[in-house]
């Protein structure tokens, strides 16, 4: 059976896509085989800088000739329908085969697909897949009309067996397939033939090229910790970095250069950021000191100089470079010590939201959220305001201009240098966390303070102002600032009312700023320009009313009729009540997925969230894991059982009596054994669960509940509900409502499945 | 005729050795656009000849200036009026990849010693409408051109597709020369009697401009010519296409350009003012960006866009 080889060599493909380009391209190859019924044993995927490559082993020299047989209509049917059965089926009336079936003579069509060679089906199925591949961004290149993420310069597509290599006859938009591609870019040029795919990449080797781009991340990794290694230093590991370089050479050189004297007191992320982001170069770190000394740049080729004119020319762009890091730190340094203040005068100019308001405006809700949260998280409240007033202040600063990633470690930097507590220092590092599912929560009080500050009222804000997230969309990562608060809230065992917390947050944001968000522009003429003016105006009949204009002077121009509201783009907007509920539905959600990775199944948080104090979540999730705890035991799995079957009955009998059996059942009518068992069980289960429920102690509870499993099912099997005594009947009814009242106290079982 | 094989000695053998490669490659060597631009993309020869089916190359120097990056002359890489060469061929040939790297080689690049990188950089420029795909070149870690397939100028697919080099002259001869600050670079050979330095040439224009485009440029004179320019742009496309006094079709692209280049130069005047907040930015991108395209669709209506006239072959 024939061995694939397929080569796709281009003009440099983006580092970031061609990972993902080799996938696809051996999906879509394989796929386009396999449907054509042409099988193969093994098939693996590679690329390069300036190449895709497909190898395919064990393929079918020809897909097998097949045999489908399609019933058709019945032999004395109408012409008519007999022609569209033919058409269908791209058959002639004569390839028709009469047969004698229960139902009386039937037509049958044999439909034989001959098999097609290997070769035919590959050109074809490349074809397809060259012309439809899905780049995420592609182009047109010269005069052609062909799509490839870069100019596409030649196509390698040979079958091959012991016998030899066979080309592909392939095509497209003047470029032949063959069997030669080319070595290094400027290490070894030429072009040559291969016979097959060991031959492929051992004649690339010779050729300078490294095709697999795993062995040239191992190669880089293995070079680079030599290298530092041998100097008394260490790498700065970076998985992401690595497999970039590894896609932007295809003859890895590693080569360790130094930092000037000069730059060495910046941070080291400082440093290491701007090495990764603008030079793509590794950092060495010295493990006595922690601080990063050298770099490790991975040239593309070997050279006469052993590098060393590569190397001075990497650390000559390095030190430019870090000449304007340093320039941003000093700069910014100076305006820390002096107390931050033009940058949060700056901030005023910033606009977060249209509708929400300036960064400013938006530091100032925050702050204030803290310091009414801060007692809850155990902050002190001052400290907290301070750390919320501080923690953005970095957004203004030239570093996180230029490298917006480490806004919040800028500013743990600049606080600290402000000579502020640490505490508020590191919570302006802290306070954007978590920011992903893995990522850590922050513990100290303060951070933790400002952290649900600044998330619950980036979600107040979007919920208030009626812009939740759909489906997919989600700009401004309201799903994660939620599940942040899920996971501060548990992971610091906080007991937080967030419905208060939301509730009398919007109830602020509305009072402070709600004016812009229904009507909030004028049109007309103001100061001689055309304007935009915002204006204040109610909201809705829930939320305050404020001054409904900005300005003396617009009232007077909308007096006058010279200005009018702007009826585009305004929309009703929920009331409070309906905001705060679809807001906790919103958190619980996140809760769901939160737990439902941890074990705990949908309809047990379900349960715990119909009860009462459903937005506290740390006492939600007590309550969640107790009842999933106790229904694992055999006791509580059975007791669901017994309390749906009591449940089921005292609801059909409610509905057929048309009353409630709510109370007094009374032991005195009791008739049976187990009748009375179950009365003395349930005055010891009450008596343990209410004062456990009080102290919130609900594995009590539950394991109180659990052990009423053996007395009602005993009640089950040997008491009859409905007896023909009335008054023995509702005696009954009225005990089965004790037991779902019990039950239900703990948690709503009715949501239980099962 | 300067000697490849040895290494240039001044910013000017440099520019010389890239106008005669290009010259021998057959591209036809234009002079500077004699107006104020912020980057060679902006000379019509690369813009308006990027559109329309007529094959074109050209390669030329172009004064480019960017009013923000004044530093007074003391940066030593950040200049408000500094060089770029631009290169433009259309359709763009095959081997361009190879043509670029020659002409590095040119300039005294030893392709055996140097790293070169084509690193993913895909262009896009929202006053010109225009965007295509690409690469910055680094040799040795450090940018010494831009390299670009125009996909769309002015909104118009291009068809056929241009393809585009810029080198930033300054930067890629100080790199060549080994010079650390701009103003130190010879500007002509050091060993002529009156030797002169990039400094001695550009120094103090740097100091003039800068403190003329920061502190002291009106911008109530700006803004209002800046309204003229957009104005006058659309006047001059909305002529009627036949000219009443010839008789003869003339569609006025160029003159139009003209004024939608100067709106430009005029917005980033005043962007360097600190006049124009974060929002209006964007508001002023797009009045410049529906002049170039409006200039885009007057273009393909001329004989130079490949337009032709009705009935003919």
């Amino acid at each position: 059976m024939p061995d694939l080889l397929i080569e796709l060599f281009s003009e440099e493909i983006p580092a970031r896509m061609q990972r993902r380009a080799a996938q696809d391209l051996k999906k879509m190859v394989t796929d386009g085989m396999v449907e054509a019924g042409l099988t193969y044993a093994s098939a693996a995927e590679f690329s390069t800088p300036r190449r895709l490559t497909l190898t395919v082993e064990g393929v079918l020299a020809n897909s097998p000739t097949t045999v489908e047989e399609r019933k058709g209509p019945r032999a004395d049917a109408p012409e008519k329908a007999i022609e569209g059965f033919l058409r269908g089926a791209g058959l002639t009336r004569d390839q028709l085969e009469e047969r004698e079936t229960p139902k009386g003579p039937v037509l049958f069509a044999r439909i034989e697909k001959q098999g097609r060679s290997a070769a035919e089906i590959v050109a074809e199925v490349l074809e397809k897949t060259i012309r439809t591949f899905p780049w995420p961004k592609s182009m047109r290149w010269g005069a052609g009309s062909l799509r490839w993420v870069r100019p596409l310069h030649s196509i390698l597509c040979i079958l091959s067996d012991e016998a030899g290599a066979e080309v592909v006859p392939l095509e497209i938009e003047g470029i032949v397939a063959g069997d030669r591609t080319a070595g290094h870019r400027f290490m070894s040029p030429d072009r040559f033939s291969v016979v097959n795919f060991d031959d492929y990449t051992a004649k690339l080797k010779r050729a300078y090229v490294v095709l697999d781009p795993a062995e040239r991340a191992d190669v880089i990794w293995h070079d680079a910790t030599n290298m530092a290694f041998a100097s008394g230093l260490e790498l700065v590991e970076d998985k992401g970095l690595l497999a970039e370089v590894a896609g932007l050479v295809e003859w890895p050189v590693v080569l360790m250069g130094r930092i000037a004297d000069d730059f060495l007191d910046l941070p080291p992320e400082v440093l290491q950021t701007s090495m990764k982001e603008h030079q793509k170069f590794f950092s060495v770190r010295n493990p006595k000191t922690g601080r990063i000394e050298r770099f490790i740049t991975v040239a593309n080729r070997e050279t006469a100089d052993n590098g060393a004119t590569i190397l001075a020319g990497n650390e000559k762009v390095l030190s430019a470079r870090l000449a304007d890091a340093k320039f941003f730190w000093e700069n910014d340094l100076r305006v820390a010590k002096a107390g931050m203040e033009p940058w949060l005068e700056q901030l005023k100019n910033v606009t977060f939201h249209a509708k929400l308001g300036t960064q400013a405006e938006r530091i100032d809700r925050i702050a204030a959220l803290a310091r009414v949260l801060a007692p809850t998280v155990g902050a002190h409240a001052d400290q907290a305001e301070r750390a919320a007033r501080l923690a953005k202040a970095d957004l203004s600063s030239e570093m996180v201009y230029e490298f917006p990633e480490l806004q919040g470690l800028m500013g743990r930097y600049y606080i600290a240098a402000a000579g502020e507590d640490a505490a508020v220092a590191a919570a302006a590092e802290e306070h954007y966390s978590p920011l992903g599912p893995s990522d850590e929560v922050p513990t100290a009080p303060v951070s933790v303070a400002v952290a649900l500050a600044d998330k619950i009222d980036t979600l107040a804000g979007f919920w208030a102002i009626d812009e939740k997230p759909t489906g997919s969309k989600d700009p401004f990562a309201l799903r994660r600032a939620a599940l942040g608060v899920v996971r501060i809230v548990l992971e610091n065992d906080t007991t937080l009312q967030l419905g208060d917390g939301i509730g009398n947050h919007i109830v602020e944001l509305v009072r402070r700023w709600g004016a812009r968000w229904r009507v909030y522009y004028l049109a007309g003429e103001l100061e001689g320009r055309d304007h935009w003016q915002p204006a204040m105006i109610v909201v809705s009949e829930d939320t305050v009313i404020e001054e409904p204009f900005s300005s003396y002077e617009t009232k007077k121009l909308f007096d006058a009729g010279e200005l009018a509201w702007d009826e585009k783009g305004e929309k009703p907007l929920p009331k409070l009540p309906e905001i705060c509920a679809s807001l906790l539905s919103f958190f619980h959600d996140r809760l769901k997925v939160y737990l439902r990775d941890q074990g705990i199944r949908h309809d047990i948080i379900d349960a715990c969230i119909a009860m009462e104090g459903n937005d506290d979540l740390t006492l939600l999730v007590k309550r969640a894991r107790a009842l999933s705890d106790a229904l694992k035991t055999e006791d509580g799995e059975n007791l669901i059982q017994g309390f749906k079957r009591a449940n089921n009955i005292l609801t059909q009998a409610e509905a057929a009596d048309g009353v409630e059996y709510s109370y007094g059942a009374d032991v005195k009518f009791a008739e049976t054994d187990e009748e009375r068992a179950l009365f003395a069980a349930l005055d010891q289960a009450e008596a343990q669960i209410e004062p456990a429920l009080q102290q919130q102690d609900f594995a009590t509870a539950m394991t109180a509940l659990a052990g009423l499993r053996g007395p009602i099912d005993a009640f089950f099997e040997a008491v009859m509900i409905n007896a023909d005594n009335a008054t023995v009947r509702r005696n009954r009814l009225n005990l089965l409502s004790r037991i779902t009242k019990l039950c239900t106290s703990v948690a709503d079982l009715t949501r239980i499945e099962g | 005729m300067s000697d490849t094989t040895t290494a240039p000695k001044s910013f000017q053998e440099i520019i010389l050795r890239l106008q005669n490669y290009w010259a021998a490659k057959g591209c036809a060597v234009l002079q500077p656009y004699d107006m104020e631009v912020g980057a060679g993309t902006f000379h019509p020869a690369t813009t308006l000849r990027s559109l329309g089916t007529q094959p074109w190359a050209a390669a030329y120097v172009q004064p480019s200036r960017r009013p923000t990056d004044g530093r007074y002359g003391e940066n030593p890489n950040r200049l408000q009026h500094y060089y770029q060469y631009q290169v433009l061929i259309k359709p763009s040939p095959p081997d361009l990849q190879e043509l670029y790297l020659g002409s590095l080689e040119a300039i005294g690049i030893d392709m055996a010693l140097h790293d070169i990188r084509f690193v993913e950089d895909d262009w896009e420029s929202p006053t010109l409408g225009a965007w295509g795909l690409g690469w910055e070149v680094w040799c040795d870690g450090m940018e010494v051109s831009q390299f670009t397939y125009f996909q769309q100028v002015g909104g118009h697919d291009c068809h056929p597709v241009s393809g585009e080099l810029t080198y930033g002259l300054e930067r890629l001869a100080m790199y060549v020369l080994g010079v650390d600050h701009v103003m130190d670079m010879p500007f002509n050979d050091p060993q002529t009697p009156i030797p002169l330095s990039y400094g001695d040439v550009f120094k103090q224009t740097e100091e003039e401009y800068a403190r003329w485009n920061f502190d002291v440029a009106d911008t109530d004179v700006l803004l209002r010519h800046f309204d003229e320019a957009e104005t006058h742009c659309r006047e001059i496309l909305e002529a009627p296409h036949d000219d009443p006094k010839t008789g003869t079709r003339i569609v006025m692209v160029h003159p139009a350009y003209d004024q939608c280049i100067k709106a430009s130069h005029l917005f980033n005047l005043l962007d360097a003012r600190g006049v124009i907040s974060v929002t209006e930015r964007q508001a002023y991108i797009g009045r410049v960006r529906a002049l170039a395209k409006l200039c885009a669709d007057a273009f393909v209506q001329t004989a130079a866009g490949g337009w032709q006239p009705e009935g003919a072959a």
